[in-house]
């Protein structure tokens, strides 16, 4: 069952951009693509526990701030050294001009 | 009383390795000047442009200096051709190793992974053992028993230095540790920060090198003359010393189990001709705190947080005009450090992160 948790207004976050969004106690990075897509994975880098949002966002791409691993933030696959380990992703949707995510 | 000097164990899986993870120093949230997130986006921004054009001076630089030194080789006009050939893969090496291993050099992966590989081999750093001790070495900055690259100990080894500025030292570990890993042993210490399925390349990469240099040195044999060995392998040693002048600078001296950049790292104003070989990591104290942001912005980071930072040292001879002093007072006492003072403007230290033991002047 899906559980949808509003996150923030469309316009709240820049193109090719990412927000930090904390919800009951855990913390999600949310997307904004070049082509106006939304996506949501973990906040902190699989690598070491960084928040995400502090990062750099390059087409399909966010580069952790502290090593700059790397991961494709519409898969969560992780790009190579220094991260290992794939990010989970989240479903996104936007309704009504609001970014929701489901934490099902 | 005298207060007796902490004896440091810097060892990755010694006792302070042990009382770091305990503390909390390991792995902790440091200090960073606040920038909005607008700015920031452009100074992390990534260009081709800086790179491609300074890669292209480097290695044309290098294949004519190198190709001078053939020309001239057997007459003592070879020197000087040399002397620039050297510096250029004997230290210019170590900042295109730095920057493309952070990925941030160019835009492009591949031109990065590209620059990374050929720097790697020339300043004789495995790709693989080297990206991950230097990942740490941003974690955990000069925490003892954690950073695997801290090049001045307590106390310092002042002779170890100044063989390092030809090399010696360094291209002896780094022979043994490619023979090492050619026959296929990862130590304990690399498996402490290399994880297991990045180990197999690390020893792929180690063979490949070792058959070039098993080459080159049959070719001198051949030809009987050291004159290839000049242009492979005998570099890091003769060129070294610009890339040791300067990357002493970024640490020595300074305070150790901190976590705040500006204690522990230096900024220094250089030359051109140094920065170009440096890549602009003279800018220390700001590449630590973001190392997202590529070499190029270094300079427009360092104008907008500078009012946070302890001030630069004006040359590289006042950096050492300070250091220097610093490591022979280490000589007698281990917990002796320069302690950076901020300018009025920044944001205070936070003491309890390096009170104890203080011993700063």
């Amino acid at each position: 069952m899906s559980n949808w948790v509003e996150v923030c207004a469309t316009d709240e976050i820049d193109e090719e951009d990412v927000i930090r969004f904390d919800h009951e106690g855990k913390t999600f990075a949310v997307y904004r693509s070049p082509d106006d897509e939304f996506f949501a994975t973990d906040g902190l880098c699989t690598h070491e526990k960084i928040h995400l949002a502090d990062g750099l966002v390059m087409d399909d791409i966010i580069e952790c701030p502290k090593h700059n691993g790397r991961f494709s933030y519409k898969t969560g696959e992780a790009k190579g050294a220094p991260v290992c380990v794939n990010l989970r992703t989240y479903p996104v949707k936007v309704e009504a001009g609001s970014v929701f995510i489901s934490l099902a | 009383m005298d207060k007796v000097a902490t004896k440091r164990d810097y060892s990755l899986l010694g006792r302070d390795a042990q009382a770091a993870v305990a503390s909390g120093l390991a792995a902790a949230e440091w200090y960073h000047t606040d920038i909005p997130r607008k700015q920031m986006k452009e100074l992390m921004k990534r260009e081709d442009g800086p790179a491609i054009r300074d890669t292209v001076l480097w290695l044309g630089s290098m294949v004519v200096a190198g190709g001078l030194g053939i020309v001239f080789w057997g007459s003592w006009w070879c020197v000087p051709f040399f002397l620039i050939y050297g510096v250029f893969y004997g230290s210019a090496s170590d900042s295109r190793w730095h920057e493309c291993g952070h990925g941030t050099a160019f835009k492009t992966r591949w031109m990065n992974d590209a620059v990374y590989e050929i720097a790697c081999f020339m300043i004789m750093r495995n790709p693989v053992t080297w990206r991950w001790s230097h990942t740490r070495h941003h974690t955990d900055t000069v925490i003892v028993g954690r950073d695997p690259e801290i090049a001045v100990m307590r106390p310092p080894d002042l002779f170890r230095l100044i063989l390092n500025f030809f090399g010696i030292l360094d291209v002896y570990h780094a022979m043994t540790d490619m023979l090492r890993n050619g026959i296929g042993i990862v130590s304990a210490d690399e498996k402490t920060f290399i994880p297991e399925q990045e180990q197999p390349r690390a020893i792929r990469i180690a063979r490949i090198w070792l058959a070039i240099y098993v080459a080159t040195i049959a070719l001198a044999i051949y030809l009987g003359s050291i004159l290839p060995l000049m242009l492979i392998g005998l570099p890091r040693l003769y060129g070294a010393w610009h890339h040791v002048m300067t990357g002493l600078l970024q640490h020595g001296g300074l305070a150790d189990n901190v976590i705040d950049h500006r204690l522990n790292s230096r900024s220094v104003y250089m030359n051109p001709v140094s920065r170009f070989i440096y890549w602009n990591m003279n800018y220390h104290v700001e590449h630590h705190m973001f190392p997202m942001v590529p070499y190029h912005a270094l300079p427009q980071l360092h104008e907008m947080i500078k009012h946070d930072l302890p001030t630069p040292n004006r040359s590289i001879i006042e950096g050492y005009r300070e250091m220097i002093p610093a490591f022979l007072r280490q000589l007698r006492n281990e917990d002796y450090f320069l302690k950076r003072e901020l300018p009025p403007t920044a944001k205070p230290y936070r003491e309890e992160f390096h009170a104890e033991p203080i011993a700063a002047e």
